[in-house]
């Protein structure tokens, strides 16, 4: 479990980062962020990079801040810093409930929020919440900058479209309605471990009825991805135990689990369905917390 | 986040509230004692040695004058340079010019060796060699700790694979290089071609060869007493149950490690990083090596936990000793956390098919037991132990007039398998358990009840159970099983709490309790003995043959000197693991070092204080019977008016006692004293296990919300090193029962080598265990009356969570596994509800 030899690179701007990345990039260079997950695939040597270009060193890339509807969160926002609400309103705190579910507490210390998109666990919560509410993702290299969407982004099982040259330089998240309202559940077999499945819902309520309804499902398939069916089965209707339930159920049928001898996939739609229930359950039940 | 689930982050390992506020009251009160320190000039500077005096002094903790040690609760001795990050484990030692081993492992699970080309490896700057079992041909398999046996020393394991590999993980190739990424790069390079031969996966296929010439089965162990089958015919009722407990063993947090080193000067060859029986391994090194135990010295460091696993004699110690021969310099190894998953001692595998015959009023006429276990890919250093033990305890606290088991012991192309805590007991428990909530079921009796009709009374000890293990014949020492059961009930309002659980059902909660009960075994005989001596400071020094895994074993053995002394503990420093300054030992395991290494101990303080104070007598001008020592003084026994106030202090004593002390007159030299305690007979120390789980109708997610035990330790010498050892166990147990497991894909390609796959309970996992110590049956066995404490948390942990699931779920008998995953439990619910 000791990685194989590797060169390390500490830019200290972000030009002389995508300078050295795009000159190692033919040569296995990666990006080293808070080392949570690449670190562990090098001691296993799953992963070898010959170079590694570490962005810790760069000034101004742990931004946070809301900027036109949006939040911005920078390469270098660690997960801890949302064990707090960050934004006002239900989003603030949705990431909060959220963080808590993202590995253990050193972990969440080092790991920063765009490793995990870049990373792109099929169980990544980070990843979840990016597809479920429409995240865009902004990358640089010295050929320029591209926004991609989230659908675009994730493209497998830890695999996305940023490109080897290619710095994934912050992730910017639409600000919620007053009206909306968002739910997370996920099951793990112990704390802090990865999912066995996850859900995340948001909807806007309006007259006592659910608008705007986007229903995500994590840690079941390749990617996370919203689950039309369960999403019309709530769309336009009143919340109420029933209707979350069919919802549920109509996610649950949705989905297309592996089936593993430890983790049958009809256990996996059972597990499904409890957590897209319990996310609407709180996404109607939760108050608001204080910001700062 | 909660902050149970938050602390569980910094700490992993379990424990419950009331230890743990001990033990942080404790290092709050050592870390101020240091904050002050240091605020001090630096003439306080902190000294650079721990001493007994400088706990005192730091902890500024004191324990009344003249109160016995024995039985209380004093913080332990070792816990300075363990949280003060100054501890040594192997990793943390390096001598210079070290060489690094990295063993290259079978990546099949059986397969025939076709080639082996080292030669690329070879070729990178900094190797040095790369060893197949060609350059090791000359040293034997690694031998059984107990004697030989014909029918298991085939299946020993060579230092490495000798033609055949036969589980993944088989040593097949070691690399000596200078660093140990260089060492990891070459075993990369080192091409291994092996022919896949078919494999077996279960304990339960039909018998076969598992090598040319081999049986899959080597021996049948059995046991019994009384006419099984005529019980069975008498019988009102025929209870059988097919029950299974999974793999899975201790996984220590310091992997395993050892340092090799060869000094030509004096012709001694060390193994550092040595742990659990560094004696007896030393003389089976010795053979192996061809060499006199006097010239091969074993050094234990601090251990991250042993847990039975830890300590054995595996391939690598060898290696390293051999390779610091040969290559002529030392040879470090360190375990990585992948190779302690597929390489260290597996555990626990057992499939048992069990019948009870019983009669119409509960009484339980007899049992009858086939099991398969597990063993692996070799025969390790315990042979048959394990079943053996299986077989032996397997009745219980249960009188059970007639008995017959037979344990098959199957070699399989897994890892192999041998003790791990409570060996032979938590599976045992966990099948006569069951059968008996089996039993009460099928009776609609109450489950204690039935309990209770077939327990061993008090007025029956000495019982002798009819049966030997491990070559001891089994006589349950003392107890009171029925009283320990009333009380474990009183403590927790027992009705109350059934209750309680039934409206918490009737309003749709899964929620529900299970008992289970045990006898233990512990004190493994035959004898330990040790020196004690006393130096011109008065500090005392206890040499044992004894070994420490982390249990408390300096603080207890220490207390028990220090009560039989008269000394205060933190004076006595003990030695154990360390062959080179005693030349007997049995180490650290099965429940042993308290009850054998603490009644050496005591016979040895006896002598030392009788020795004191007939030398004191004669400087004192008094006679031994007027005197007493007393916290390092001897003083006029109180009421003595005539002498009060004189004294005389141990080291004082000591000195007078010097080769060249005037005084000594023609006494023999120095305050010291060897003392020995021997037995034939272990002691049973017993108790019950309760748990309260609750199970996600949803998601099948088991939560254990109260963990209770009920344990006579017979006397306790520290109590709170007892609940921690209580505590552990627990928290072991229900990684066993809930989420732990090694396992296997039906080619024999290993599943669990990962932490993120092989699942520890964690803080979050583990409720605030309540324990109840009791001491109404002392071991008449020994002067103290101790029996063992390391493997009750443990025991009935399986048993007492499937009977909770159970009631939890109103499906009595449903959990016939372990471990009990929520996917199973989720097909349990879904079965119902179908
Ligand atoms: C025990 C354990 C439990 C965990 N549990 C969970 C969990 O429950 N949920 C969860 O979501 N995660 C979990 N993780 C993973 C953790 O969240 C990681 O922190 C995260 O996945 C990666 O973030 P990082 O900053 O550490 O990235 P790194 O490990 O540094 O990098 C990960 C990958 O992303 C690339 N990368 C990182 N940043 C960038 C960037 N800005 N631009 C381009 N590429 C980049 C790297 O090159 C690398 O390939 C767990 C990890 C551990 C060790």
């Amino acid at each position: 479990m000791k990685p194989v030899a590797f060169e390390y690179h500490s830019p200290h701007s972000l030009d002389e980062a995508l300078a050295t990345l795009a000159r190692v990039a033919p040569l296995e260079g990666r990006v080293i962020a808070g080392g949570q997950s690449l670190v562990p695939a090098m001691a296993f040597r799953l992963v070898r990079p010959g170079h590694l270009v570490d962005i810790n060193g760069i000034a101004g890339l742990d931004h946070l801040r809301v900027e036109a509807d949006e939040l911005v969160i920078g390469a270098c926002v660690r997960h801890a810093i949302f064990h707090r609400p960050v934004v006002a309103g239900v989003l603030g705190r949705a990431l909060t409930d959220i963080a808590a579910h993202v590995a253990h507490y050193p972990i969440r210390m080092r790991g920063t929020f765009c490793g995990s998109l870049a990373q792109a666990d099929p169980a990544s919560e980070w990843c979840l919440l990016a597809m479920t509410l429409g995240a865009r993702m902004i990358v640089r290299s010295v050929r320029g900058e591209r926004s991609i969407p989230a659908h675009a982004f994730f493209q497998g099982v830890m695999s996305t479209d940023i490109q080897p040259d290619e710095l994934l330089t912050e992730v910017r998240i639409p600000l919620p309605h007053a009206q909306a309202r968002i739910g997370f559940d996920e099951f793990s077999r112990r704390r802090g471990d990865f999912a066995l499945a996850m859900a995340l819902v948001q909807f806007d309520l309006l007259d006592g009825r659910m608008k705007a309804v986007r229903v995500g499902v994590g840690a079941v398939e390749a990617t996370a991805r919203r689950i039309e069916a369960a999403e019309q089965t709530l769309e336009g209707g009143m919340p109420t135990m029933d209707r979350f339930q069919a919802a549920a159920r109509a996610a649950a049928q949705a989905v297309d689990p592996s089936d593993q001898p430890q983790v049958p996939a009809v256990y996996r739609r059972e597990l499904v369905e409890s957590c897209v229930r319990r996310a609407l359950e709180r996404a109607l039940s939760a108050t608001l917390p204080k910001l700062p | 986040m909660d902050a149970r689930s938050e602390a569980s982050l910094i700490e992993s390992n379990a424990t419950v509230p009331k230890t743990a506020a001990l033990r942080t009251e404790w290092i709050e009160t050592a870390a101020l004692a240091l904050a002050e320190r240091a605020a001090r000039p630096p003439a306080a500077a902190v000294p650079d040695t721990v001493t007994p005096e400088r706990i005192r002094e730091e902890t500024g903790t004191s324990d009344p004058v003249g109160r016995d040690p024995i039985g209380q609760s004093v913080t332990r001795l070792e816990d300075l340079p363990l949280v003060r990050g100054q501890a040594r484990f192997a990793a943390d030692l390096s001598f210079p010019r070290s060489l690094h081993m990295r063993i290259v492992r079978s990546s099949v699970p059986h397969g025939r060796i076709a080639s082996i080309d080292a030669s690329a490896a070879l070729a990178l700057r900094g190797v040095v060699a790369v060893w197949t079992h060609h350059d090791v041909a000359d040293i034997p398999c690694i031998p059984l700790r107990e004697g030989k046996s014909a029918e298991l020393d085939p299946y020993l394991q060579p230092i490495l694979a000798d033609g055949i590999v036969r589980y993944v993980g088989d040593p097949v190739a070691a690399v000596f290089a200078t660093d140990p990424y260089l060492a990891e790069d070459a075993a990369e390079r080192v091409i291994v071609d092996i022919e896949s031969l078919p494999v077996i996966t279960e304990a339960t296929a039909p018998l076969g060869e598992f090598l040319p010439g081999l049986p899959s089965e080597p021996t049948i162990v059995r046991k019994g007493y009384g006419d099984v089958d005529a019980a069975f015919a008498q019988a009102d009722l025929v209870v059988e149950l097919e029950l299974a407990i999974g793999r899975h063993s201790g996984v220590p947090l310091e992997t395993r490690g050892a340092i090799g080193r060869y000094d030509a000067s004096r012709d001694v060859l060390e193994l550092h990083g040595a742990a659990k029986v560094p004696h007896r391994n030393r003389d089976a090194l010795a053979r192996m090596l061809g060499r006199s135990p006097h010239s091969i010295q074993l050094f234990e460091l601090h251990v991250g936990g042993g847990f039975g696993v830890r300590g054995e004699i595996y391939p690598e110690d060898v290696l390293v000793l051999l390779a610091a021969m040969r290559l002529e310099r030392p040879v470090k190894w360190i375990e990585d956390r992948y190779e302690s998953l597929l390489a260290t001692n597996q555990s626990r595998e057992q499939l048992h098919r069990v019948r009870a015959a019983v009669r119409a009023d509960g009484w339980v006429l007899a049992m009858d037991d086939e099991f398969f276990h597990d063993q692996g890919a070799y025969v390790r250093t315990h042979g048959d132990r394990v079943v053996d033990m299986t077989a032996g305890i397997l009745p219980g606290p249960y009188v059970l007039p007639n008995y017959r088991v037979a344990g098959h012991y199957r070699l399989t192309n897994k890892t192999p398998a041998a003790t791990y805590r409570a060996p032979g007991r938590f599976e045992s428990t966990f099948v006569r358990e069951r059968l008996f909530d089996a039993i009460a079921e099928r009776l609609g009796m109450d489950p204690i009840e039935l309990r209770r009709r077939n327990l061993i009374q008090p007025q029956q000890m000495p019982f002798p159970r009819g049966i030997d293990t491990i070559s001891d014949t089994i006589v349950f020492d003392s107890g009171d099983y029925p009283l320990l059961l009333d009380k474990t009930l009183d403590a927790l309002h027992w009705e109350d709490l059934k209750e309680s659980l039934r409206q918490r059902r009737a309003t749709g909660e899964t929620v529900g309790a299970g008992l289970a009960y045990f006898v233990e075994k512990s004190g493994l005989g035959p004898a330990d003995g040790v020196r004690i001596s006393v130096d011109f400071t008065g500090a005392v020094e206890v040499v044992t043959g004894g070994a420490s895994v982390g249990q408390g074993f300096e603080t207890v053995v220490a207390q028990i000197c220090a009560s039989t002394l008269g000394v205060d503990y933190r004076r006595v420093r003990v030695i154990h693991g360390q062959t080179n300054r005693i030349q007997y030992g049995i180490g650290a395991h099965a429940g042993r070092a308290t009850v054998m290494t603490g009644s050496a101990t005591h016979n040895a303080a006896l002598k030392v204080r009788a020795k004191a104070l007939e030398m004191a007598a004669s400087l004192l001008g008094a006679s031994a019977d007027q005197l007493s020592v007393v916290d390092g003084q001897v003083v006029y026994a109180s009421g003595d008016v005539a002498g009060a106030g004189r004294t005389v202090s141990l080291g004082d004593i000591a000195s007078a006692l010097a080769p060249t002390a005037p005084a000594r007159g023609g006494r023999e030299p120095g305050l010291s004293a060897e003392g020995w305690y021997e037995t034939h007979s272990m002691t049973y120390p017993y108790g019950v296990h309760v748990a309260v789980v609750k199970v996600d109708r949803d998601t099948g997610a088991p939560r254990v919300e109260r963990f209770f035990v009920g344990y006579d330790v017979g006397r306790a010498v520290n109590p709170m090193l007892v609940e921690g050892q209580i505590v552990g166990g627990v928290a072991q147990g229900l990684g066993g029962a809930l989420l732990e497991e090694f396992s296997y894909d039906e080619r024999g390609e290993p599943l669990a080598v990962t932490f993120a796959d092989y699942l520890l309970p964690t803080l979050a996992d583990v409720p605030a265990v309540e324990v109840m110590l009791t001491e109404d049956a002392p071991s008449p066995l020994n002067p103290l009356g101790i029996k063992g404490a390391g493997e009750a948390g443990i025991n009935g942990v399986g048993a007492a969570i499937a009977a909770a699931i159970d009631d939890a779920i109103g499906q009595p008998g449903a959990v016939t596994r372990l471990p009990v995953s929520p996917a199973r439990l989720k097909a349990l619910l879904r079965r119902r509800a179908s």
